[in-house]
Parts: C-alpha cells; structure tokens; sequence
C-alpha cells in the first residue's frame, strides 16, 4: 500500500499543488480530479481547453532499415499507408487475434517510427515487441522516462498553444504531427487526442515537464472565467466514452478482439500481421458478440462490469458505465449478442440487484461541431 | 478543514444525524461529500421501508464512484427528500441543509446518544487522515 511504490510522473509535485487528489492507476501515482472536479474539468474541455498530463503513457522508438516491416508485422493497421509526420491508431494483437494494446504509430521517416502505447502495459507491451524481433534489422528502445507528454485539448487549445510555439499549427491536420519548440522547448507537436475535441499531444524531456505545463496554463488562463483547467483521469475517462473510444482493460484486452470491439476500421486485414489469420476466421464466422453503445431510459447510473439483459435472460456486459457530464445523460459500453446489437434495442441492466431499462444508441454519444 | 456542526450527531461511516424526539433526519457529512466529489445521483428508499441500524438504506454517487448510505439507527422512514432526484448537486452545496437525505423514526431514540458528538467525530476524521 506504501505510496512510494508508485510511479510518478515529473509533474507529480504540480498536481499536489494545484490540489490534485492523488490514485494509484495501474502503478502509477495520477491526479482523478483536481480542485474544480470531473464536471467541471470535463466541461472546460468540451467548451474552452483542458489539461492532462499523460506522462505516464509509455514510448518505444523503433529505429533502423526494416522499422516499417517490423511494425506491419507485429500491429493491425497498415504502416505502409503512412507518410512522414503521420500518426495512426492501431493495435498489438496476439495470434488468437485479442489485444496486447492499443497504440499510436509516429512515422518521422522510413527509417524512424515511435510507437506511444498505455501506461499500466507499457512492460508487457516492451517484452512482446522486443521479444519478436528476429530477424528485423531495427533498433528498440523502450524510453518512456525520458519523455513528458501534455495532452492541451477543447476549442480554445489551438490558439492558447500557438501562443508558445512559431510552428503555423493549422498547417498540422489531425492525425499529423510536426517536430517544433513551445516556449522554446524542442518538442513533438502531435495533433491527437482521447477527447473527441480538437487539440494537441505536445512530447519533450521529461525534464521540462514543469516548465511546459505551467506555460500551458498560463497562456490558458488558468483561474480566469472560462479558463483553462487541469483536468484528472476522471474527466479523462468521461470525455473518451462520450466520445466511444476504446480504453484498454474495458472494450479491448486479451480476451476481445479488435472487430468485436467496432475497429475494424484499424485492422487491414490484407497485410500480414500477428493475428492476421484469427481475424480473418472471425470474420469469415461472423462475429458473436458487437460491442454498442446504451443510455439509460430509468434512472441510474450502469458501471462497469454490470450485467446486461434482454428478454429476461443475461446476454452481455457493460464495458464502462458513467454519467456523461456535458450530454446530462447516463451512457454506457457494453458487449451484446450481435443479433441484438441494433440501435434501439431495449435492454435492462442490473444495477445492484434492480434491472433498470436502457437503449442502445448511435455511436458515439458525443461528436463535436467542425 | 470540514465543517462538522455541534447541534448534530455522527457516524464513523460519515453520516449525521438532528435528533427531533423519535424522529431523526439524516445526511452524509461534509467530509464525506467533499470525498466523494461531483454527486451526480442519490438512490433512496421508500416512505414506510423499515431498517436496522448499520442497514445501507441507499446510496450516493459521484461521476467516479459509489458509495452506500447506512443508517447508524433502528427505525421506519417516514420521508425521503425527493428533491434529490432532480438536484443531487445539493448534497455537495449544503450537505446539512438540503441536501438531507431521509427522516426516519427511530425503533430505540437511545440508539442515537451512543453516536459521536461533534467534538468526537472531528477526533475521528483526524485519526482517518494519515
């Protein structure tokens, strides 16, 4: 229980700080909320910016003449497709087809991609990666201490990020990523994020984390009205799912494959990867299980884990479960038979021991006005 | 530092008590809503549902988290505060006032003098703390 078992990131003191209430998350030491808490973090970023530190998420730099090979080996998406300063979400996937993780691929060149993957699989995900190696002529290196990441996202992100750096960020489309300085700090401009709003991931030394951050909020300003908020792992988790992205753990994991949960958009099942052929069977077979999305009819709020029914019988599970803050209503993720998997399917869930009726819905819940 | 009023009684679960004859309203403490952040959801029982005391007679929940009620007493609840189901935020705005949670009357009202003064539940939160 000793909390100086955790890890922190180099912003551990700044969110003590700024009133962050301090969890353990998947071994590392992360802010849940701050002073303003999950609403109201999660509202800023809908409708000004919000700030999250995820230095925590974990960076292996893949190097050397069959960089691109190795990757279209080991992910499901198609690295080939990628040009220089692109990025694209993907997938590790074991030969069973289920996911070791999730993953951004960064391809700076030919011969130098950087593969950013979650905090809490960042050593299996190194032992899987390295442990295929081979033959492949690349250089691994897993260096995720070196780096600070500072995700700035909502509306208001752009303008509060170009006032710290010179590089034109509007020549940065999304899913596209520039090597830049912000306050004069050498970084990686990432225009992505887990919010569905518009905004950045800014990569540097992990060094100048605090500098970076404080820059961020000032130029946000922070403890004006509609200001910029430094936003916790709460709001975090409540922006992604009403934004219905996978969180690994919850929609994906090594018992879910990427096509049961809806990404079969990142799954190019012509090239030959790990899995490839699980996939290919699967699809063949058709899916058993889809994963949809749900509001709650009833009052109550689904979590995850909860049981999900549809005539009385149990038929699912809900993945994650929460109040969604900026639509006011009560979402949800879950697996059902893909037979029911239709958008206005009643459903019940059981909170606590009552089934309470809920929909399945479009998704995502959440899609931001361009 | 929470606010913890003289004039009511306390649990070690951080729920209060204004003991009225037979009859006590009950809430969580601030503490406990300053813990639990944004309440975005209170669940309560019935009018006439009867519990024994340490029973969860409902719960409370945040964007993150759920937390049981517990009624620290014996007792038939004669009124839930139905205001709640529109408004749960009122649990973290004033959580002695509004945002009370239901009254009950008491099986044994002497039930309610083995709980903790003020004094004594302030003393209990610092030994919580660290």
């Amino acid at each position: 229980m000793s909390e100086t078992n955790l890890k922190k990131t180099p912003l551990n003191k700044v969110h003590r700080e700024l009133g962050g209430k301090m969890v353990d998350f998947g071994g590392w030491e992360m802010p849940v909320l701050y002073k303003a808490g999950t609403i109201k973090e999660h509202l800023a970023t809908r409708t000004s910016s919000g700030l999250f530190d995820v230095s925590h998420m974990g960076e292996i730099h893949v190097d050397g003449k069959d960089a691109i090979p190795f990757i279209n080996h080991l992910t499901t998406n198609n690295v080939r497709r990628l040009k220089d300063g692109q990025a694209h979400y993907s997938a590790l996937t074991y030969e069973n087809g289920t996911v070791v993780d999730d993953l951004l691929v960064y391809r700076f060149n030919e011969e130098k991609l950087l593969l950013v993957v979650n905090a809490a699989t960042q050593d299996k995900d190194w032992e899987w990666i390295s442990s295929h190696r081979g033959e492949y002529d690349v250089d691994l290196r897993h260096a995720s201490v070196e780096y600070c990441q500072i995700a700035i996202q909502g509306p208001k992100a752009t303008g509060i990020l170009q006032s710290l750096t010179s590089t034109p960020l509007d020549d940065i489309k999304y899913y596209h990523f520039t090597n830049g300085e912000v306050d004069g700090v050498g970084s990686i401009i990432s225009r992505t994020g887990y919010t569905g709003e518009d905004g950045f991931e800014v990569y540097a030394d992990a060094t100048k984390a605090e500098q970076l951050w404080n820059k961020m909020l000032d130029a946000g300003g922070y403890g004006s009205e509609n200001g910029i908020l430094p936003c916790g792992l709460a709001a975090r988790n409540t922006l992604r799912l009403e934004s219905a992205m996978s969180l690994y753990g919850h929609e994906i994991s090594d018992e879910i494959t990427p096509l049961e949960a809806n990404l079969g958009w990142i799954c190019k099942l012509k090239t030959d990867f790990i899995g490839r052929d699980a996939l290919l069977e699967q699809k063949r077979a058709g899916l058993k299980r889809k994963l949809v999305g749900f509001e709650m009819v009833d009052r109550g709020i689904a979590r995850d884990g909860f049981d999900v029914y549809i005539n009385e019988e149990k038929v699912g599970i809900v993945t994650s479960g929460s109040p969604a803050p900026f639509l006011k209503k009560n979402i949800g993720l879950a697996f059902v038979p893909t037979e029911f998997a239709n958008e206005g399917q009643d459903i019940k869930i059981d909170i606590r021991g009552k089934l309470k009726n809920a929909e399945i819905v479009k998704t995502p819940f959440y899609k931001r006005e361009k | 530092m929470s606010n913890i009023p003289d004039n009511l009684k306390y649990s070690k679960d951080h729920e209060w008590l204004l003991v009225d004859g037979d009859t006590a309203t009950l809430g969580i403490t601030d503490y406990a809503q300053d813990s639990l952040g944004d309440v975005v959801y209170v669940e309560l029982p019935n009018e006439g549902e009867n519990f024994n005391a340490h029973d969860a007679f409902g719960s409370v929940e945040s964007v993150k988290a759920v937390s049981e009620i517990f009624t620290p007493v014996a007792g038939e609840i004669v009124s839930s505060n139905e205001d709640l189901n529109d408004t749960p935020e009122v649990v973290n705005d004033d959580p002695y006032g509004d945002g009370w949670m239901v009254k009950i009357k008491m099986d044994n009202s002497g039930e309610a003098d083995a709980l903790l003064s003020a004094e004594e539940y302030a003393e209990f939160l610092e030994s919580e703390e660290d």
